[in-house]
Formats: structure tokens, C-alpha cells, sequence
């Protein structure tokens, strides 16, 4: 039987996080990953926003291989045979330090382990970890591979199951209505073509959100990053509102009729498929966070639920970072006092409840409600575009003058529904 | 509704590494759960479909590890594990 001071369960974003927090300060950490390597298990849309995390690693960006930043963000209403995009460009977004990158996990979790690894952590992978060990009501260690692994503290980083937690009896089995599941395919295009096809200049990259027709008016929406030389093309779709939708409509079918609608052909023609993900992610919000802290165990990252999804805006990796980092903090504080009790691991929460993590949570506890609402990807898609499809319009005889051919869409009774959903909307 | 054979491309191009041991089984006499009828259109990879018995089977090969099953259907239903360590799909890009 080995015994460590420190057992992180999962080399993603938190557990990595944790383990450089923990490993710089010469405490003995060991990493169990599951994957061939670190990353192998891993899928982000995706998009990393680097300021909240900056300075938690202050050495950590220059070198990182991240793949665009993003210059361009767009938002497209899907109707059914019409779209309505915005797109918002600034010097801002152009302006060093850049605020957000497109990333692929394969190539940014393996790099950052090594990382972790240069500071002496000590990274295992091809390991599972099939149960915790509990002695005197605290987690002593984990069991994996048929070997007993003792710790003073495991750190649960093992993604949005989460099944460490679980069986340290943190938490149950989540809820549908609570999660997601996002598909994605990276489809390769040569760099040039990209920056030509979404007007970017170098190493600026674009990212774009499509609702409506794109999950049949469902909860959920369609993504596109461009990374250097290929793009993440996917959508997000609320899995309790799948389930059972009927036999003409399954979610792999939602990407194949997302990659046919004329605004996403044109965009990735000439391009190859070169690997196809999913993975579940939480949206329930503050709400349906798990349990943080037990007697000798935290949980970070997605095993938490820490992720924000408010339509324009949907992160998660930051989180996971931020709250391995302040995990790594607390276990510190712990072993100063040699005590890992869950009384002495609440300093996770409060260090949490202190950074953004908790407070972004906190501001947007709102949102998982508000955009519950079916309206927003079913009626206001449409909406939208037969507003633009009569705008536009030129017939052949006379054309109608504005506002009245607008009052016929915008009736009192929608204007009223709109009022109703603005104020909804407005608790964001 | 996607196209079954399209999807199996696409899995294809996937890295995978087989295990011994299925990770994800139908629990016995669990076939004609409803929630298990439910995830069919839900399951990324297409791993569930009913049989002319009108059961619910799952095939496991290609499975990514996403999790949909195990939140939607809940370990009432499945025997749920990831698989073994250094097994299952190995994502290049993620």
C-alpha cells in the first residue's frame, strides 16, 4: 500500500490546476488519469476566457498552445429556412492581453501537464479509479487497478459524474434537467482559408452561437470555433428534452442537419472530419452544485458544477482552473494545520465564495430558469426573421410602409408575451 | 434522424482502444425501462436501439464516454463505469 500526501482523481483542467498549486509548493501529489494521456477524455466546445485565471498562473500563458484569439463573436437566430447573425467586432477583442482563446484539450491538457509535472507532481494515466477508501467516516485514498492508494486528501477533479464524489457519498446521481450534452466535430481546414472565409487576419480567430432550428427549438444551440488550422463544430442540447422527442429527430442527426443549413456549409466546404466527441456538461447552475468538501475529500470543476451558461457567454474551463487552484490553497492551509477534516476543508468554499467562481455562479443563479423558456429557441428565431424577411422585401408593385407591416407580427398579445419574457431576461 | 452508417463513419475516425469487459450494461430485466426507451435519440454515438422483441440493447463499441446514459437513465437501469484505465476512446483533438 503507497501512501501520498495528495491524490488528484482526473488530469483535466481542475486536477491539473490543483496539482501545480500544490506541487510548486513541494507538497507530494500524485495524479490519476484515466486516458492514455492527459486530455484523452476531455472535450470543450471551445473557448477558454484567460483573464478571471491570468494571474492564479502567471507564467503559464505565454508559452501555452492555445490556438486562435477570438476577434470575432457572433450570434446567429436560426429560423427554419432564414437566419438573423450579429456579429461584434472591437479593437478591444484585437488588444493584447486577448481575452479569450480558442483551445482543443488533446493538445492544452497534455501540454499543461507537463507542466505540472516539471514543478514534481507525479502524473499516472491509464488508471482508473474504481472506488474511495473511507476509514472513520473520511476518505483515506482511492482504490485503482486492484491497488490501495492512501491519501491525506483526495482531490475529486474526475469531470461532470463525478463518480468519486458519489461513492464518498457527496452526492447522488444528477438530474437530467441539471445537464447537456454537447457534440462536436473537428473539421480540418487549411489556415489560410479559414482567415480568408472569416475575415481574420494571423492568429485572430472567430467563434459564433446559433439558437433555434439548430436543436429544433429546444434548449440548446450550435457552436463554431475556428482553431488554427481546423474548426469545432458542435451544439448543445438539453437532454431531458431529447429523450423521447419522437422518431424523426435524434441529437447525432441535429449535427448532420446543422452541418447542411446553407450558413454552416459554405463555412466548412472542402473540409475533413477529423474526430467526432460528446460530452455532458452541467447547466443547472448555482443551484445544482454538488456538495464541495467532505472529511478528506474537495471537488472541483465540472464535478462540482461549475459552469455558466447565459446564452451569449457559456464557460466552464476557467472554473475548473480557478477552483483546482484554490483546492490546491486549501489543502496547503490543511496540511499546515494537519488537519483535513471537513470543518478545516470548508476554507475551499469560503476561497471560493471569495473569487469569481462562486460569485459568477451566484450572479447568474437566474439564468438555468430564463433560459428554460422555449420561446427563446423556438418562437424568437422565427420571429426575427420574418421581421427581417419584411423589412427587406421588395415586391413587385408598391411596398407596404414599415411600421404597419411590423405591427402585424408585433401584435399586442406578442408584444405582451415579449414584455413578460424581457423581464425574465432582465434577472440575468 | 441521422443516418446510421454516416454516424459509424464518423465514429470511425475516432481512436479507440479496446477493452475486455463491457463498461455500460443494461441491468437484467431492465430492457423495457422507459428511460431507457427514452435515451435512444439521445445516445451521441447511436448505442441504443430496440430489438423486434421490444427491448432496449446497447451496443457499447463506440461509445464516447459522454455520459448521457448514465444521467438520463440513473444506475437504477445501467451498471454504469467508465472504462479501464488506458481503454475506451482516446480523444486527439477533445
Amino acid at each position: 500500500m503507497e501512501k501520498f500526501e495528495v491524490i488528484v482523481v482526473g488530469a483535466g483542467l481542475a486536477g491539473l490546476a490543483a496539482a501545480w498549486k500544490l506541487a510548486e509548493k513541494g507538497v507530494e501529489v500524485l495524479v490519476l488519469e484515466r486516458g492514455d494521456y492527459p486530455g484523452a477524455k476531455n472535450v470543450t466546445g471551445g473557448r477558454l476566457y484567460v483573464n478571471p485565471v491570468r494571474d492564479l498562473f502567471p507564467d503559464l500563458w505565454s508559452a501555452a498552445p492555445l490556438e486562435r484569439y477570438i476577434v470575432h463573436e457572433g450570434a446567429t437566430l436560426m429560423a427554419r429556412d432564414r437566419s438573423v447573425a450579429i456579429d461584434y467586432s472591437g479593437d478591444e477583442l484585437k488588444a493584447e492581453p486577448h481575452q479569450s482563446y480558442s483551445v482543443l484539450r488533446g493538445k492544452f491538457d497534455r501540454w499543461l501537464a507537463e507542466q505540472v509535472e516539471a514543478k514534481g507532481a507525479m502524473l499516472l494515466t491509464k488508471v482508473r479509479v474504481d472506488d474511495v477508501i473511507m476509514e472513520n467516516g473520511k476518505v483515506a485514498g482511492v482504490l485503482a487497478g486492484g491497488d490501495e492508494l492512501k491519501a491525506d486528501v483526495v482531490i475529486a477533479c474526475d469531470g461532470v459524474l463525478s463518480l468519486v464524489s458519489e461513492k464518498a457519498g457527496l452526492r447522488k446521481p444528477g438530474l437530467p434537467k441539471d445537464y447537456a450534452v454537447g457534440i462536436k466535430e473537428v473539421i480540418t481546414l487549411d489556415a489560410g482559408v479559414i482567415n480568408d472565409r472569416f475575415r481574420l487576419e494571423g492568429n485572430e480567430g472567430a467563434a459564433h452561437l446559433f439558437v433555434g432550428d439548430v436543436t429544433k427549438g429546444c434548449f440548446g444551440g450550435g457552436f463554431l470555433y475556428t482553431n488554427k488550422d481546423s474548426i469545432s463544430l458542435g451544439l448543445v442540447a438539453g437532454i431531458h428534452e431529447y429523450a423521447g422527442i419522437g422518431p424523426s429527430t435524434d441529437v447525432p442527426g441535429l449535427l448532420e442537419a446543422f452541418k447542411k443549413r446553407p450558413e454552416i456549409s459554405s463555412l466548412i466546404r472542402g473540409g475533413s472530419t477529423a474526430e467526432y466527441a460528446a460530452h455532458v456538461i452541467p447547466e443547472g447552475g448555482f443551484r445544482a452544485i454538488s456538495p464541495l468538501y467532505g472529511n478528506g475529500i474537495l471537488v472541483a470543476g465540472d464535478a462540482a458544477g461549475f459552469a455558466v451558461n447565459i446564452g451569449f457567454t457559456v464557460r466552464g474551463m476557467e472554473y475548473a482552473l480557478a477552483s483546482g487552484y484554490y483546492a490546491g490553497e486549501t489543502v496547503l492551509k490543511s496540511k499546515e494545520k494537519g488537519d483535513f477534516s471537513a470543518a478545516a476543508l470548508s476554507l475551499y468554499q469560503r476561497l471560493l465564495e471569495e473569487s469569481f467562481v462562486l460569485q459568477d455562479m451566484k450572479n447568474f443563479q437566474e439564468a438555468p430558469g430564463v433560459l428554460s423558456n422555449e420561446r427563446l429557441f423556438k418562437h424568437y428565431p422565427e420571429l426575427a426573421g420574418n421581421l427581417l424577411k419584411d423589412i427587406y422585401a421588395v415586391p413587385a408593385g408598391p411596398k407596404g410602409r414599415l411600421y404597419p407591416t411590423l405591427r402585424k407580427a408585433l401584435t399586442l398579445g406578442e408584444m405582451w408575451a415579449q414584455f413578460k419574457d424581457m423581464r425574465e431576461v432582465m434577472k440575468i | 434522424m441521422t443516418d446510421a452508417a454516416l454516424l459509424k463513419v464518423k465514429l470511425g475516425l475516432d481512436v479507440f482502444k479496446p477493452g475486455k469487459e463491457p463498461h455500460i450494461r443494461i441491468k437484467p430485466d431492465c430492457g423495457r425501462d422507459d428511460r431507457l426507451r427514452q435515451v435512444i435519440p439521445v445516445c451521441p454515438a447511436g448505442l441504443y436501439s430496440e430489438n423486434e422483441k421490444g427491448e432496449v440493447i446497447l451496443t457499447v463499441d463506440g461509445c464516447l464516454e459522454c455520459g448521457t446514459c448514465r444521467i438520463f437513465c440513473g444506475p437504477d437501469v445501467l451498471e454504469w463505469q467508465y472504462p479501464e484505465g488506458g481503454t475506451g476512446v482516446q480523444y486527439r483533438f477533445g
